[in-house]
């Protein structure tokens, strides 16, 4: 059961991500996370596309490195932003 | 960080951790049922490559992936309207630098690999120009402060090289009465290398210059003074 394996480590790092995002108040904190939360979507979706002695799925596959730049592009735009909010305002 | 909160929340996700497990496992468990992957199977020969991933993302779903592209260059323009930035990094040291005249050249090597064996083998334009874009990064954080990057025209030309192939092809085939994105059988595997070859730029000149953020700076190489 690999696959259970391995969805079950995405479902443990989604559930870790979402404490942390819903718990820690900076916005990097929260940004990380969230990061953590994708990271284990992505785990899923692999895990998912693996079905017995069924040839793997390429589709979850396809979607996952799609999301994977997707995810760390935002990220960057996130990170800048964060960044521009901590010019403006270096209390907050 | 308030401890009560915390402890609630943990205890908020922790059942829902567990019924996604539930759900992951039965899922897992049921028979599959009717799958993409078959359609993907049977319809790979006539996409030109041999990677189902590949077909996936250039052929079947070339669409979804323009879109991508697109999501791309937006954070990066994003990005560069947000302002220029200071760099906020030390002087590297010798064997640093010395380490990345080696590793530089061969990120670039392996992403044209990628690229060329994404239509058989793993691999493909994301791969490749997620290893052009660490490329960038690692020239950064030896100080090289335009990451290798050609001048500010040319960065613009190239972040909007990915879509810009997509959408070239797509309309191509449209005017041919194909419609948009359905690719002839003999060309399709020309077309997706051309499109996976301003892809594979697009994404590592995106990634790169998303790094140190701030718009391009003016031409030059120079470096950060020590």
């Amino acid at each position: 059961m690999t696959e259970l394996l391995f969805g079950g480590a995405g479902i443990l790092l989604f559930a870790m991500g979402l404490w942390s995002f819903l718990v820690h108040e900076p916005l990097l904190r929260k940004l990380i996370a969230f990061n953590v939360m994708g990271s284990g979507v992505f785990h899923i979706l692999v895990a998912i596309s693996e079905r017995g002695a069924l040839r793997p799925d390429p589709v979850p596959h396809a979607l996952v490195l799609t999301g994977i730049v997707v995810a760390v592009s935002a990220t960057a735009l996130a990170l800048a932003l964060d960044r521009r909010l901590d010019d403006e305002d270096p209390d907050g | 960080m308030n401890r009560t909160p915390s402890l609630v929340v943990a205890l908020l996700v922790a059942p829902l951790a567990l019924v996604l497990l539930w759900a992951f496992h039965e899922a897992l468990t049921q028979p599959s049922g009717a799958r993409l992957a078959d359609l993907a199977e049977t319809s790979l020969s006539r996409t030109g490559v041999g990677n189902p991933v590949t077909a996936v993302l250039l052929s079947y779903r070339g669409y979804d992936t323009m879109l991508e592209l697109g999501v791309l260059l937006a954070a990066l323009l994003g990005i560069w309207s947000l302002g220029r930035v200071s760099p906020g990094f030390h002087p590297p040291e010798l064997a640093l630098t010395a380490m990345v005249a080696w590793v530089v050249p061969l990120l670039i090597l392996t992403a044209g690999y990628l690229l060329w064996a994404g239509a058989e083998r793993p691999g493909g334009a994301f791969q490749g120009g997620a290893l052009l874009g660490a490329a960038g990064v690692i020239l950064r954080l030896t100080g090289e402060r335009r990451l290798g990057l050609p001048s500010e025209r040319a960065q613009r030309r190239l972040a909007i090289a990915g879509i810009g192939a997509f959408l070239a092809v797509g309309l191509g085939t449209a005017a041919a009465g194909l419609g948009f994105l359905a690719y002839p059988e003999s060309w399709s595997k020309w077309l997706i290398l051309l499109i996976e070859t301003a892809t594979t730029l697009a994404v590592g000149m995106t990634l790169a210059a998303a790094y140190p953020g701030g718009p391009p700076g003016p031409a030059g190489n120079e470096r950060d003074a020590p």
